[in-house]
């Protein structure tokens, strides 16, 4: 499959939902489902996708969407997939969870799961905080970004995620970002054809946490790979290759500040916090380089 | 200095005032705006509080413990699925004796996903060994956020506070609320046993039953005398501020034959109701029950009474009903109303005092 117009039209998600304007990390599920299809539970903790599925009796997902306490999606979504299997079922189990659910509260869950080889697919999200509640900082915001919780920009780092589930050596793992759903596509159905515990990291600009208008969210995603802060790859049996989009940005990364001149939550970013996020940008691209060579 | 605030900016203020060393906060709706509010005063350099932003409510309460472990003033606000995820370590906090003051925006469980008020996480952590105030006003909320620190504090109790305040009907409401020149109303926090390199001891080690015994019957006895430190910290509170406050807040109950008991922003609403039923001639009056553990006394004894749960122990009964039953043997007219943020007026609070019937349960809004 080489266009967008290969994917299938079958509509897992309603028009109509809960989401805001813009919002890249519902049309990120639109296409994991359509890559995913019907024989899919999704599992869900508490995020923005507990409120843009919405409200009791209604439902904007075509899927059976099984919500969860905040810190368990993994485990239960370990229990799900166990069950199905011993009752010889095929049924994609697919957790569906934002970064701070990931990074954050659900980190233990997710390290027990990838641990025991739990057959399903962890998805984060990943809008770099809290959106479900307004936007407070989680261990994924860059540094330099402004949150309800950092007022004056955060002071650490964003938390390496990739890395820490890397140490788990799962089968199958991605990163993706919602301004390339073809690639997207692709990932998740490479990764529900593989058995064991896989992973799929996808970049979703948010535009009220964000701060931009929402008729960029596309952009804004594009800039994230283009200036080499989201590098997009897969890491097969740990075999990294890096993605289509994400060649040109190894060689010549675009400068940081195109990205972050398009977003409000940067604008209190000193121009040293502005050079250590470019710097750490060339670290992991020359990184990623050279564990695809293989040399590492 | 007179201003309008939320419930939660009001709690936040408090906590300004008290300056707690550390303050270990989740985001959680319907508290967020509490936590905001601190990291602001903190950005800002308007308070010297080292305020850490961790991963998870379980660890909320035990970066908590471990500040507070040193003999620092410490502070947290949660709520719901926070409260519940913090469960161990509350029971760690108040087992260690550590004098933690946190808000709690009660709200309801899921699933389904809820964010509005209801009590059942509070009285879900009833056995814990936390003192427990409900506030009914952003006034009340803030008042009562400060007196929880001396209380907490005070060596005849160092066991923690948590400060409950209804989701949005008061945690996002606004209504005036006077700040006070604080002076040395909460003493310097003097915490015995406080870890000191220098006089090395184990805690909480291996303890045998014997000993464990009696560390349980030490949680009690300080559970006792807290009812004194109380007392004395709300006139204390009444004779430099001029707010008074007490175990319930009682409102026409002098003559009432009937007596409404609830909890929380419901009891504002019952105050109305009793001046609507005294108009048709019957005698009411609201008893607003302020704390619930220390459980108090209450006179209700040759009154009918009226008590409305917004909570519920499933297999027995509300709350508040049974609790009340179990100390004072009295039979009331139990009305579960309110869960989950369920809307209930004073006109229904006066329909359930018309309607009573003494002995019986009612969930209001459910016809069977
Ligand atoms: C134990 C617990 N703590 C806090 C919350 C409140 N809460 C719900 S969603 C959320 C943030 C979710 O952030 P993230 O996982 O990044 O997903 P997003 O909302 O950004 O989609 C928080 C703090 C909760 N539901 N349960
Ligand atoms: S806050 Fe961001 S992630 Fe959440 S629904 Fe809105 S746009 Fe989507
Ligand atoms: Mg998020």
């Amino acid at each position: 499959m080489s266009t967008i117009s290969e994917i299938p039209k079958e509509e897992y998600i309603t028009t109509c939902t809960a989401a805001c304007a813009g919002c890249s990390s519902s049309l990120s599920l639109r296409y994991v489902l359509k890559a995913a299809g019907p024989d899919t539970v999704l599992v869900v903790p508490a995020c923005c996708t507990s409120v843009i599925q919405g409200m009791y009796p209604n439902t904007s997902f075509n899927v059976p969407v099984y919500n969860i306490a905040f810190a368990a999606a993994a485990a239960c979504a370990s229990g799900m997939s166990k069950a199905f299997r011993s009752a010889g079922k095929k049924t994609n189990v697919i957790v569906y969870a934002g970064d701070g659910g990931t990074v954050d509260i659900g980190i233990q869950a997710l390290s027990g799961a990838f641990e025991r080889g739990t057959d399903f697919l962890y998805i984060c999200y990943d809008n770099e905080a809290y959106g479900n509640t307004g936007m407070q900082r989680s261990g994924a915001t860059p540094l330099g970004a402004v949150t309800t919780t950092t007022p004056a920009g955060k002071t650490e780092t964003k938390k390496d995620l990739d890395q820490i589930v890397a140490a788990h050596n799962p089968p199958y793992m991605a990163t993706a970002c919602s301004a390339y759903p073809l690639d997207l596509y692709k990932k998740v159905k490479k990764a529900l054809s593989i058995e064991g515990p896989k992973f799929i990291h996808i970049l979703a600009p948010c535009p009220p946490g964000w701060r931009y208008n929402s008729d960029k969210t596309i952009e804004v995603g594009k800039l994230a790979v283009k200036t080499g802060s989201w590098v997009l790859y897969e890491r097969e049996y740990g075999k990294l290759t890096v993605s289509g989009p994400s060649r040109t940005a190894l060689k010549k990364p675009h400068p940081i500040e195109e990205y972050i001149r398009a977003q409000g939550r940067f604008k209190k970013a000193t121009p040293e916090i502005i050079a250590e996020l470019q710097q750490s940008i060339e670290k992991n691209l020359a990184r990623i380089k050279k564990e695809e060579e293989g040399i590492c | 200095m007179l201003m309008i605030s939320t419930g939660n900016k009001a709690v936040a203020a408090a906590v300004k005032q008290a300056a707690p060393s550390v303050v270990a906060a989740y985001p959680i709706t319907p508290q967020t705006e509490i936590i905001e509010q601190i990291a602001s005063y903190v950005a800002a350099g308007e308070v010297e509080t080292e305020y850490i932003p961790v991963e998870s409510e379980h660890s909320a309460m035990a970066a908590c413990i471990g500040a507070s472990a040193t003999g620092v003033r410490t502070f947290t606000a949660t709520s719901s699925h926070g409260l519940l995820y913090m469960h161990e370590m509350l029971h760690w906090a108040a087992g260690a004796r550590l004098p933690i003051v946190m808000a709690n925006v009660n709200r309801a469980l899921g699933p389904g996903w809820n964010t509005w008020a209801e009590h059942t996480d509070a009285f879900s952590q009833r056995d814990t060994g936390w003192l427990q105030v409900f506030v009914g006003t952003v006034q009340e909320a803030y008042d009562a956020t400060l007196m929880a620190f001396r209380i907490a504090e005070d060596e005849r109790v160092l066991l923690p506070v948590m400060v409950n305040l209804d989701g949005f009907t008061l945690s996002h409401i606004m209504q005036s609320l006077e700040t006070v020149d604080l002076g040395d109303f909460i003493p310097a926090n003097r915490l015995p046993y406080a870890i000191d390199v220098k006089n090395p001891m184990g805690y909480g080690p291996m303890t045998g039953p014997d000993d464990y015994f009696r560390f349980r019957w030490d949680i009690e006895r300080s559970m006792r005398d807290a009812r004194e430190v109380i007392r004395e910290t709300e006139e204390e509170f009444a004779r430099r501020f001029g707010r008074k406050y007490g175990p319930a807040e009682e409102y026409r109950c002098e003559d009432a034959e009937v007596v409404v008991v609830s909890m929380g922003t419901l009891g504002k609403e019952a105050e109305v109701a009793v001046d609507i039923l005294r108009k048709e001639g019957i005698k009411a009056g609201s008893m607003r029950l302020r704390w619930f553990r220390p459980f108090p006394d209450l006179d209700l004894k040759g009154r009918e009474v009226v008590v409305i749960d917004r909570d519920y122990s499933f297999g027995f009964g509300g709350v508040v009903a049974a609790s009340l039953k179990a100390k004072t043997g009295i039979e009331c007219y139990n009305v579960i109303a309110g869960l989950g943020g369920q809307e209930v007026t004073y006109n229904d609070i006066a329909d359930f005092v018309r309607d009573r019937r003494i002995g019986e349960e009612m969930w209001f809004g459910v016809s069977e």
